[in-house]
This record gives structure tokens, sequence and C-alpha cells, in this order.
């Protein structure tokens, strides 16, 4: 293994926020964007999303040594398609008013970009252990992600969080937030908040970088 | 005449009013990833659509005869074995997931071949975007709704076939709105935050809203279509008492 490669520490907390998946790598956006109406959808989703990413980050590592690299993707693949279905027969059985709910998008978690880049840049190459770190890492950066764009949506759409009254009966409700527009539209803005606080970092670093020189 | 205004419906339905990537959002990694020119966006909707059709054909056969419950071939495999269990129903729809994303990775596969063959040119400007059909949501998208349907009986392979293009023509009009759109925003002076993906997202959200501009469409669609087959059994109901009279 190259001598490079980042540690599991690293790996944890590089996926919440530095590469976080939505924000600054724009994985995954169609869970994002579709089950963000409200907290309870997005929550389940992400620890549906979270399951399959573990599971699958754990197989790509164990049989990291066996995998050809033409055949790789496909293996990929089919190893995420299978944890989606335990996933989708679990929720079907055990929590199915939340599986109708949400409809197509926990078989579309075989799609979801974010679960493969993850197998291809560290579980291919990287030991058990920093794969099952990077797994955690990144699925906290995904839970962070859908949980602000939903926060904002479900207050200003239906003036509740979790299903709890947050906002005076007075205050009116933006029906549009927990429509499609409204998605595209919180998420746009939130991307927008994280790319000007990363670059006012980035300016005040080199103007301090100035300064010392 | 039934079987012509159902498929109008879904057709419609399918590019328009429930438009794949701007009520469903499946489709959006092409959609922010490869609609900055519109002759890129025109074609990856081409092979979109392409790649939609040629899955869904497949998934539908899939799903009709060997997937859904109690489909002909496992059913018959099964009875080959024991001659008494005559009814044996076998429920293989566990292994749908799988089987559509192999279908899919197959079919980007061969979409991949032929365009690197045929047209070179655009297989560079697509670069990255073109294996990543596997990973578009939108077709594995398709499939899914086509399983809902055979499932519960109602869908046969026409109306399967025209969710499947008319979902392809619906990314297609979105993906070259939004190609349109970003080539003048080339023009505009964006502020530094919103460069990229954020402006994107948000006129995405305009269009989304002018989308939604065709809701109750199919609705009224409807009404046009029943007024008339809740006339014709009238009228069959005169001719019949005129006959019966004399």
């Amino acid at each position: 293994m190259a001598v490079d490669e980042p540690t599991a520490i690293e790996r944890l907390i590089s996926g919440i926020i530095p590469e976080n998946p939505v924000y600054r790598q724009l994985l995954g956006m169609c869970p994002t964007l579709a089950v963000t109406a409200a907290m309870k959808p997005a929550m389940t989703m992400v620890a549906a999303t979270a399951f399959v990413l573990i599971c699958a980050n754990l197989i790509t590592s164990l049989i990291r040594q066996l995998l050809k690299p033409h055949l790789r993707i496909v293996v990929f693949t089919l190893t995420i398609a299978t944890f989606v279905t335990v996933a989708d027969r679990f929720l079907a059985a055990y929590a199915y008013p939340m599986s109708k709910e949400l409809g197509p998008y926990v078989p579309l978690i075989i799609v979801n970009c974010m679960i493969i880049s993850r197998c291809e840049v560290c579980a291919s190459k990287q030991g058990v252990g920093v794969a099952l770190a990077d797994a955690f890492g990144v699925s906290l950066g995904f839970m962070l992600a859908l949980a602000s764009v939903a926060t904002v949506r479900e207050i200003l759409g239906m003036g509740s969080w979790f299903g709890l009254t947050v906002l005076p009966d007075g205050f009116p409700r933006w029906g549009l937030m927990v429509m499609p527009p409204g998605a595209f539209l919180t998420l746009g803005l939130l991307l927008a908040l994280v790319t000007w606080f990363a670059h006012r970092r980035s300016e005040r670093r080199t103007a301090q970088r100035e300064r010392i020189g | 005449m039934e079987l012509l205004g159902n498929l109008l419906l879904i057709a419609i339905g399918a590019a328009l009013i429930n438009n794949f990537v701007l009520t469903y959002f499946v489709g959006i990694c092409p959609f922010l990833g490869v609609s900055r020119r519109l002759d890129t966006a025109f074609g990856m909707g081409c092979a979109v659509t392409f790649v939609i059709s040629v899955a869904a054909l497949i998934s539908w056969t899939m799903t009709e005869f060997v997937l859904r419950p109690g489909a002909l071939v496992p059913g018959w495999i099964l009875n080959l074995g024991a001659r008494d269990t005559g009814a044996a129903e076998v429920d293989l729809s566990i292994l749908s997931y799988i089987v559509y994303i192999f279908v899919i990775a197959a079919s980007v596969q061969f979409v991949e071949m032929y365009v690197r063959k045929f047209y070179p040119a655009l297989y560079k400007s697509f670069g990255v975007f073109l294996p990543l059909i596997t990973t578009n949501c939108a077709i594995l998208f398709a499939c899914l709704e086509i399983m809902k349907h055979v499932n519960a009986r109602e869908w046969g392979l026409v109306e399967s076939m025209v969710l499947a293009i008319f979902g392809g023509v619906g990314f297609t009009i979105a993906i070259v709105l939004m190609a349109g759109i970003r080539e003048e925003l080339e023009l505009a002076d964006v502020p530094v935050a919103f460069r990229g993906a954020a402006i994107t997202l948000v006129v995405a959200g305009i269009l989304a809203l002018a989308f939604m501009g065709f809701t109750g469409v199919g609705a009224n669609i409807q009404k046009a279509l029943t007024g008339e087959t809740t006339a014709s059994p009238a009228d069959i109901r005169v001719e019949s008492s005129g006959e019966s009279a004399p």
C-alpha cells in the first residue's frame, strides 16, 4: 500500500465537512432533492443509504485483492444492489408507510454515485478499518446535507420540524417549499452559502500568508 | 381508442407533467454536468433516450416472463421437476433490482462501444459522463415504474415502451432547455458564490416552477377522453333499443 494514503481518522473527518459528498463533491443529488420535503423521510433515507454504504465498503474492502480492474464497477454495483434489496425489504416489512412514501427512491440508492465513488476511491484500495471509518464519515456528511435541506424545507413549507409544530399559526406556510421547485431553490441557495464560506476562508488564508511573507 | 388515449396520457405525463428531471429529480448528475453546451446536451439526451428504450424493452421482458409473481418461465421450470404440484407460483421479484442494474450496465456498454466507433467527436465531448449513464437514475427509475405497473397487471409492452421513450424525451427537453439558458449565463456576471452548480440549481428551480404549469393537463385530457367514452355506451344503448323495438 502507498505510504501517503489517508489514515482512518483523516478519512472519517474529511467525509463530514471538507469533502462533504453533497456540498463539495456534488454526489448523491437525487435523494438530496427528492426526499427532503420533511425530516422524517430524509432521515429514513439517510439510514438506508448509510447501511448500504457501510456494508458495500466493508465487502469491497474485504475482496479488494480479488478485484479485476475492468470488472470492478460491475462488482461494486452488484454488491450495492444486493444490500439495497435487503434495505428495501426491511423497510417494507417494518416501516411500510415510510417505504410507500419513499417509493422508488429506496431502490434508486443503487445508482447513488456517492456509494460507488467511495468503493472506488477508498474501499478498493485500503483496509477494512479505514473503509469503515470512511463509510461512517461520508454517511455523517450525507446526513448533515440532507438534514440542512430538509430543515429549511419543512420549517418554511409546513411550519414543523420532525412533525412538531415550530412556527406560530399566523406565519404563512410556503407551499412552494415542499414542491419540486422548492427543492432546487433551497439546495441552490445552501450550496451558494457553503461556497461563499469556503471562498471567504481561502481568501483570508491567502491574505494571512501574504502578511507573514 | 381507449388504448390510444391511455398511451397519450402516459406520454404527456412522462414528458411534461411529471418530467423525470424537474419533478422526480432523477438524472440530476448529467443535468448539472453535461448541460454546458447545447449540442453536447442534445447528444446526451439522445443517448439517454436510446439507453432507456433498450433497457425498458429488456427489463419489461424479464419482468413479464421471469420476475413477476406467478411468471411463466420459473413456474414452467419448477413444474418440470415436480409433476404433481401443478400450480406452483414462484415470486422472483426479490431479484429484480439486481437484474435491472445488470441489464442497464450491459446496454450502456453497448451504446458506449457504438458511439466510440461511429461518433468519435461526440464520444470525446461526453468524457466520463457516457459510462456514468449506468448510474443515471432516470433509467433505473423507468425500469422501476414499469415493474410496478407490470406487477399490478396494468401495462403491456406498448405502454412500457411509451413511458420509457417519452421519459427520455422529457429528459432531453429539460437538459436542452437548461443548456440554452446556461449558454446565455456564460455572458452574465454571476456572483462568485453562485458560479457553477449553485446558479444551475436555482435556474432548475425556476424551470421546475414553469413546468408546474402543466399540472392538471392530464386530468383535463382524461376528462375529454372519458367524455367521449361515456358518450359511446349511451349511443350503443339507443341503437340496441332501436333494434329491439320493432
